[in-house]
């Protein structure tokens, strides 16, 4: 039997698709070995958001609502899982690999001492043993990890966008507050500057459009930003683009950018470098655009066109249009 | 204000991934290694820092003896001493134990600010800075792209999705660099002169508090039991490109109806 508590991310008092997607995750573990699914949620002013997470399956929800975690603080969120973690003692913890999961996670698991499974994109339970598969060597090739057999506590970071987000027949959603008395926050969040407004991320999108070398210059990123706009995706752009100085680094894809597995990904004359293809090639279909019949890009493409990015990404725009009518 | 940098040496970046004969971890006959590219850039800011302010930079790995090259691009590069904590003969080890490693070698030292890349592009996994400051119970600031030094402290500039953190962190801490923190150096002629007469201390877990049995082979938190290629994907469907309307239509229907991702 597994008893699995999930940390659940909110900002501005809004709960992360990604998180519902860990809480589902967590759901349907608990139910296979017989056991049962907590969350825990830290922010200020977030009473409200149990409702939504006993909808999930959650059969206990806890809170730490706590002035000095209004913005996000490592400490006080691993603080907030810790507490959480000493009333449930789960079996399983799950954390979505978003930044924030990231940040959380890892820090949590150190003060454990407990195995973690990181960033993974399959997950199961085989006699109360996680056994997960992960990307690693940036998407060059998939490990099948597992913690020690036997550990009184496994962690797991789900990929965001891989894993179905369902609700279920509701969770009794029992509310427990956390009483983190005596917390201290050293390192501390004091603003958030938001880089270019309301733009959707690489990392968390489920469709994205990426610009390589072949769009020639940052004046082309308007032509880019309109099939963007359609089709509902991010903007990426290969390393040559960022390098080249065409856009900020936050929006490249590839080794030494982000790692995404979104469900469409176009590539607009980028023409597929190693780097690149590790970093974008678990996507569920890819387009390649690109002028060179013999770029790299082809051989991981779903679609392809040969042919004039400049002439193909308008049309495709007008034809997303159209499509929508 | 001294600095302690930690580095991961990983296959560089334009290797081919071939997988070894236990099934479980890679052939590394053919792999070129190098530091990895995020943790140049925590070298670059440790050295930027202490241009400006003077103190030491110390960097530090756990690996076996391959990465003295690595240790040694780092001092050619300006850092002043390098610690290695020798894997050999210790069975694999993972996330975990590795961060316990770096914090046992780390807590030898007197430092001001500990500095890793925020991941390795090895086994990707992405969790160093974290733990890290963990096992040495220090506030950290990871995926950093722009510092402030104030008396006794940073302001840290982190990249999360679609917005940046600006962070205020007591020092000691820990900080993760992202890429966009700097422009990493090339070493200079006089600087791998110099390095090749630096010694580097290699010292053995126990060395460094920690006991390696304890957390590796069959006692690791986590063990990898199966390494593959990732999945073949089928081959390119090619839309002819003749008319470019036509080609959008095609390719836009083929998204909808076939792979119904639209």
């Amino acid at each position: 039997m597994a008893n699995v508590l999930v940390f659940i991310e909110q900002r501005d008092g809004k709960i992360r698709k990604a998180s519902l997607e860990a809480l589902t995750l967590g759901r349907n573990l608990a139910k296979k070995s017989g056991g049962s699914v907590a969350a825990v949620v830290a922010g200020s002013g977030i009473a409200g958001l149990t409702g939504e997470l006993s909808a999930y399956g959650a059969a206990k929800v806890f809170v730490a609502d706590h002035a000095d975690l209004a913005l996000y603080s490592c400490e006080g969120y691993v603080a907030a899982l810790d507490a959480a973690a000493k009333a449930f003692s789960p079996n399983v913890v799950l954390v979505s690999a978003t930044t924030m999961g990231k940040d959380v996670a890892p820090r949590f698991a150190a003060r454990k001492k407990a195995g973690m499974l990181s960033d993974v994109m399959a997950l199961d339970i085989e006699g109360g043993n996680l056994v997960g598969n992960r990307s690693v060597y940036s998407g060059k090739a998939r490990a099948t990890v597992a913690p020690a057999a036997g550990a009184a506590l496994q962690i797991a970071t789900p990929r965001p966008n891989v894993f179905p987000a369902s609700k279920d027949a509701p969770g009794a959603g029992e509310i427990v507050n956390l009483d983190l008395a005596g917390l201290k926050i050293r390192a501390k969040v004091v603003k958030l500057e938001t880089s270019e407004a309301g733009e959707l991320d690489v990392a968390e999108a489920d469709k994205i459009v990426t610009g390589g070398r072949g769009i020639k210059g940052p004046e082309s990123w308007p032509i880019l930003r309109g099939l963007c706009k359609e089709l509902g995706a991010a903007l990426g752009a290969s390393r040559a683009a960022v390098d080249a100085g065409w856009i900020d680094h936050s929006h490249q894809v590839g080794q030494t950018g982000k790692v995404v597995s979104p469900s469409l990904y176009v590539a607009c004359g980028v023409s597929g470098a190693i780097q690149h293809l590790a970093g974008m090639g678990s996507s569920k279909v890819i387009v390649a655009i690109n002028k060179d019949p013999e770029a790299p890009i082809f051989k991981v493409a779903t679609y392809g066109v040969v042919g004039d990015l400049f002439q193909i990404v308008p049309a495709m725009t007008e034809a997303a249009k159209k499509m929508k009518g | 204000m001294n600095h302690v940098v930690c580095i991961a040496y990983v296959p560089d970046t334009e290797t081919k991934i071939k997988i070894g004969s236990d099934g479980k971890s890679i052939d590394e006959a053919d792999v070129k290694w190098i530091v990895s590219p995020y943790d140049e850039f925590a070298l670059e800011e440790a050295i930027k820092a202490k241009e400006a302010k003077g103190g030491t930079v110390t960097v530090v790995t756990y690996g076996p003896a391959r990465a003295d090259v690595g240790l040694r691009e780092c001092l050619a590069r300006g850092a002043d001493e390098a610690i290695r904590i020798a894997s050999e003969g210790i069975a694999d080890v993972d996330s975990l134990g590795v961060a316990q490693m770096l914090a046992g070698a780390i807590k030898t030292l007197k430092y001001d600010v500990v500095w890793l890349g925020n991941k390795g592009v090895g086994t990707d996994a992405q969790v160093m800075v974290p733990m890290v400051a963990e096992f040495l119970d220090l506030p950290h600031v990871n995926l950093v792209t722009k510092i402030e030094w104030k008396a006794g402290a940073v302001t840290a500039w982190r990249e999360i999705e679609g917005a940046k953190e600006v962070v205020e962190c007591p020092l000691p801490a820990v900080i993760g660099a992202q890429k966009g923190l700097n422009e990493p150096r090339y070493a200079s002629l006089k600087g791998i002169m110099a390095a090749k007469k630096k010694q580097i201390a290699v010292k053995k877990p126990a060395e460094v508090g920690v006991d390696a049995a304890a957390m590796s082979g069959d006692k690791s938190p986590v063990r990898w039991t199966k390494l593959e290629l990732p999945p073949a994907r089928q081959a390119v469907k090619l839309v002819p490109a003749d008319d470019p309307a036509k080609a959008a239509e095609e390719l836009l229907r083929l998204l909808r109806d076939e792979a119904k991702v639209l």
